[in-house]
């Protein structure tokens, strides 16, 4: 018998720090496959956010910088543009990039930088305890919506992938999700091409990833990535929202 | 002819392996591994058809699929 599904070389061996079911651990799967196909682990660049994915440097078995905050877009603009023909991706969470990086990130993808960014919207904010994220769903209780969230004052759950697909020099936008194997296959799919365009020097590209949090959720792991199919999946439509052949 | 290969000590519990099998022949272990876990097991393997949806499912990349 032939081995067929093992763990990809660009992961180190370190188990995880993810809370048991958390989809992190998926996309980390998915990225690493996708360097391991694309045979660029030895010159990628990732860049870690802040969040419970800070840890990511441990886990992909590539060279790993820390962004402070937010900041990953712009770390990894300056990692491209000396070093034009590494592979560099950001690995960013729904706070780190929908909140505190909101600036980092637009103007990353207005200026078009040749810079992959994996974007994991869970809809909270993890690792500092389940407080209300920009993406958090109207109705969606969080430690800081005690009573669901409320359009009235705390606005709508923004969709990045839509925001950031109105800017001419975004050359790949995309959001898929993780909740079922169908979905991680056509997730797999939209990653590669993400770093495709990359590879093709067509510009900036993106994948939001919707995923579960079920720790802070309260939810099972089962139950969570049926909350993701059911409440996520309607708000945040899953496609292509801007492909190179758009590009100006 | 198809086979997996759970990797104990990696497995969280989490049961998404369970969810995602087609054939429904994974199952929880009722021994605990060292974190603490019921680690998810195989039972019938004969009836494994290699689909490798439960490894790609398995947020900690505890599964090997053989074939
Ligand atoms: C400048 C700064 N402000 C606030 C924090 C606290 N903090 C740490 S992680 C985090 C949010 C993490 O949420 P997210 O980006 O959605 O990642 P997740 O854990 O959900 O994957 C915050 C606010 C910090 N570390 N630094
Ligand atoms: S707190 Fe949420 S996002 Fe963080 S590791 Fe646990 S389940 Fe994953
Ligand atoms: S490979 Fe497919 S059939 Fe075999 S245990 Fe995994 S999910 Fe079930
Ligand atoms: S999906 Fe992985 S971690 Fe979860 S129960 Fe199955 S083997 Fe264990
Ligand atoms: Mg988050």
């Amino acid at each position: 018998m032939k081995k067929v599904f093992g763990r990809p070389e660009s992961l180190t061996e370190v188990p995880f720090t993810y809370c048991p079911g958390c989809h992190h651990g998926i996309a980390h799967r998915l990225v690493a496959e996708v360097l391991d196909e694309f045979k660029v682990r030895e010159n990628t660049i990732g860049v870690c956010p802040v969040g419970c994915s800070v840890f990511a440097y441990l886990f992909f078995n590539v060279d790993m910088i820390c962004a402070a905050h937010g900041r990953a877009p712009a770390t990894a603009t300056g990692i491209k543009r000396v070093k034009p023909d590494s592979i560099v991706f950001t690995y960013q969470g729904d706070g780190d990039l929908a909140s505190i990086g909101t600036a980092e990130i637009v103007h990353a993808a207005n200026r078009g930088e040749n810079i992959t960014v994996i974007f994991i919207n869970n809809a909270i904010y993890g690792m500092t305890g389940g407080q209300m994220a920009p993406t958090t769903l109207v109705g969606q209780v969080t430690q800081t919506s005690p009573y669901g969230r409320d359009p009235k004052t705390m606005g709508y759950p923004i969709k990045m992938a839509e925001m950031l697909s109105t800017l001419k020099r975004a050359a790949y936008i995309s959001r898929v999700a993780l909740n079922k194997p169908a979905n991680i296959i056509k997730a797999k799919k939209s990653i590669k091409k993400a770093f495709q365009v990359q590879l093709d020097k067509k510009g900036f590209s993106m994948v939001e990833i919707l995923s579960t949090c079920p720790t802070n959720w309260g939810l099972s792991p089962i139950e969570a990535s049926k909350w993701l199919e059911e409440n996520m999946i309607p708000y945040f439509p899953l496609g292509e929202f801007r492909t190179p052949e758009e590009v100006a | 002819m198809a086979k997996i290969v759970i990797d104990e000590e990696r497995c969280k519990g989490c049961e998404l392996c369970l969810a995602a099998c087609p054939k429904h022949i994974l199952v929880m272990s009722e021994n605990f591994n060292k974190k603490g876990y019921h680690p998810a097991k195989q039972i019938n393997p004969e009836e494994c058809t290699g689909c490798a949806f439960c490894a790609m499912t398995c947020p900690d990349v505890a599964i090997e699929v053989f074939k």
